[in-house]
């Protein structure tokens, strides 16, 4: 079964979503996720969907959930790369993702986690390294 | 007696081909034709000439209630080609339309000529004739709206790209200037743009300058709430500037929520911009004397 990488970059956790997303795959993508950020104590999450040019409702709220639980998980998430096109189409549907961070790209997204993470003053995953 | 009058009337028009595209010049050159300076005589004469050939091949063919049929195929394409170029050139629908109806006179007189002392005749094939002709005009007034259609759709093409220009005041800085009402489809363009070039520049903060908005209803507060969302989804804050008195109060008047910081001047939100993506613009010191 296919399966989408989670990789840990510095406190974050990094995914990059990279096929078509349906029901199935993005359960299994939040366990691994809510996982993987328990094991590693990471303080932020990055998503990246630069590869997808089409996103929607279902992506949306799968995005929504992510966030709400790496929240749970005291962690920030930031969705990074969305297309221009993807943007339009999110707010015709009339889905501003209220409540998620974006950057533009990876590199930007990193910055943001990391002012978010010293923003909230207690860098609590020092004793897992 | 239909047949009768056409066939009077192709008679006429073949036997006195070269006497009537003078006279039919002569009308038209009466008429104005000439007087705008966009078309010369010869070409005219051309135009002319060609149409009257097509325009007897067409009677040849006996068919003058119909011409929309095969026989007016070469007459309905010269005409097309005549007002297209007419339309492009500027001329008015009068100026277009004389170009067929001026051939009536001439036409006329020669009928009369003909066919004096015999009033049926006369009445008859000057009836085939204007019937025909009216048609004809009509037809050349509708390519010419046609055309004139085609050329306002573009314009508004045209303008529509020329309205909606992204400029980037500093690194990470774009100013997105709106001029004219937003209506959906101009949104729709500014949004694409906006977006296009914050991924193209990197930009993080976009001040979009509502200066030349002349009026913000409810309508054109969703579109700019639009694109708002669609910046903030790629990672790009905005701020709407340019926000003139009366706007501030009817945007309170009408109770809208724009839910993004609005500054008074384009100056303060660039300053806001400036302060936001840690740059700083400062006067240089003046060296002491």
């Amino acid at each position: 079964m296919e399966q989408i990488p989670i990789l840990k970059v510095g406190r974050c956790l990094l995914v990059s979503i990279q096929i078509d997303m349906h029901d199935k795959l993005a359960l299994a993508l939040q366990d691994d996720l809510t996982q993987r950020l328990v094991e590693t104590r990471a303080r932020g999450v990055l998503i990246d969907i630069s590869a997808l040019d089409l996103v929607d409702s279902f992506i949306g709220r799968m995005l929504s959930n992510i966030a709400a639980m790496a929240r749970v998980l005291d962690a920030q998430t930031v969705v990074v790369g969305m297309r221009p096109q993807v943007a339009i189409t999110l707010v015709e549907l009339g889905l501003t993702l209220t409540g998620i961070q974006t950057a533009l790209d990876v590199d930007r997204g990193l910055a943001l986690v990391n002012r978010l993470i010293d923003a909230e003053g207690d860098d609590g995953a020092g004793g897992a390294h | 007696m239909a047949v009768s009058s056409i066939s009077r009337t192709l008679d006429l028009t073949d036997k006195h081909h070269a006497r009537l595209l003078t006279s039919w010049l002569e009308s038209q050159v009466a008429a104005g034709s000439l007087r705008s300076g966009q078309i010369r005589e010869d070409e005219l004469k051309h135009q002319s000439q060609r149409f009257l050939q097509e325009f007897i091949d067409g009677l040849k063919s006996g068919d003058v209630d119909d011409i929309t049929g095969a026989s007016w195929n070469g007459a309905r394409e010269l005409l097309g080609e005549f007002s297209r170029s007419r339309a492009l050139q500027g001329f008015t629908p009068s100026e277009t339309a004389t170009f067929i109806f001026s051939l009536k006179e001439p036409l006329f007189s020669l009928m009369r000529e003909e066919l004096k002392g015999n009033a049926q005749q006369l009445g008859e094939a000057i009836w085939t004739a204007t019937k025909l002709i009216d048609k004809l005009g009509l037809y050349t007034a509708e390519i010419y709206q046609q055309n004139r259609d085609e050329i306002i759709k573009r314009q508004a093409h045209e303008l529509l790209e020329l309205s909606t220009p992204v400029v980037q005041l500093w690194d990470k800085v774009l100013a997105l200037p709106l001029i004219g009402t937003l209506d959906s489809e101009r949104t729709q363009t500014v949004m694409e743009n906006l977006l296009n070039h914050i991924v193209k520049s990197g930009a993080e903060i976009a001040i979009i300058d509502i200066t030349g908005v002349p009026t913000v209803d409810t309508l054109v507060a969703q579109h700019l709430i639009k694109t708002v969302s669609a910046a903030r989804l790629m990672g790009a804050d905005c701020i709407i500037s340019g926000i003139r008195p009366q706007i501030a109060q009817t945007i309170v008047h009408l109770g809208l929520q724009l839910d993004v910081v609005s500054k008074a001047t384009m100056a303060d939100a660039f300053a806001l911009a400036l302060k936001r993506t840690g740059q700083f613009i400062g006067r240089v010191a003046a060296k002491p004397a």
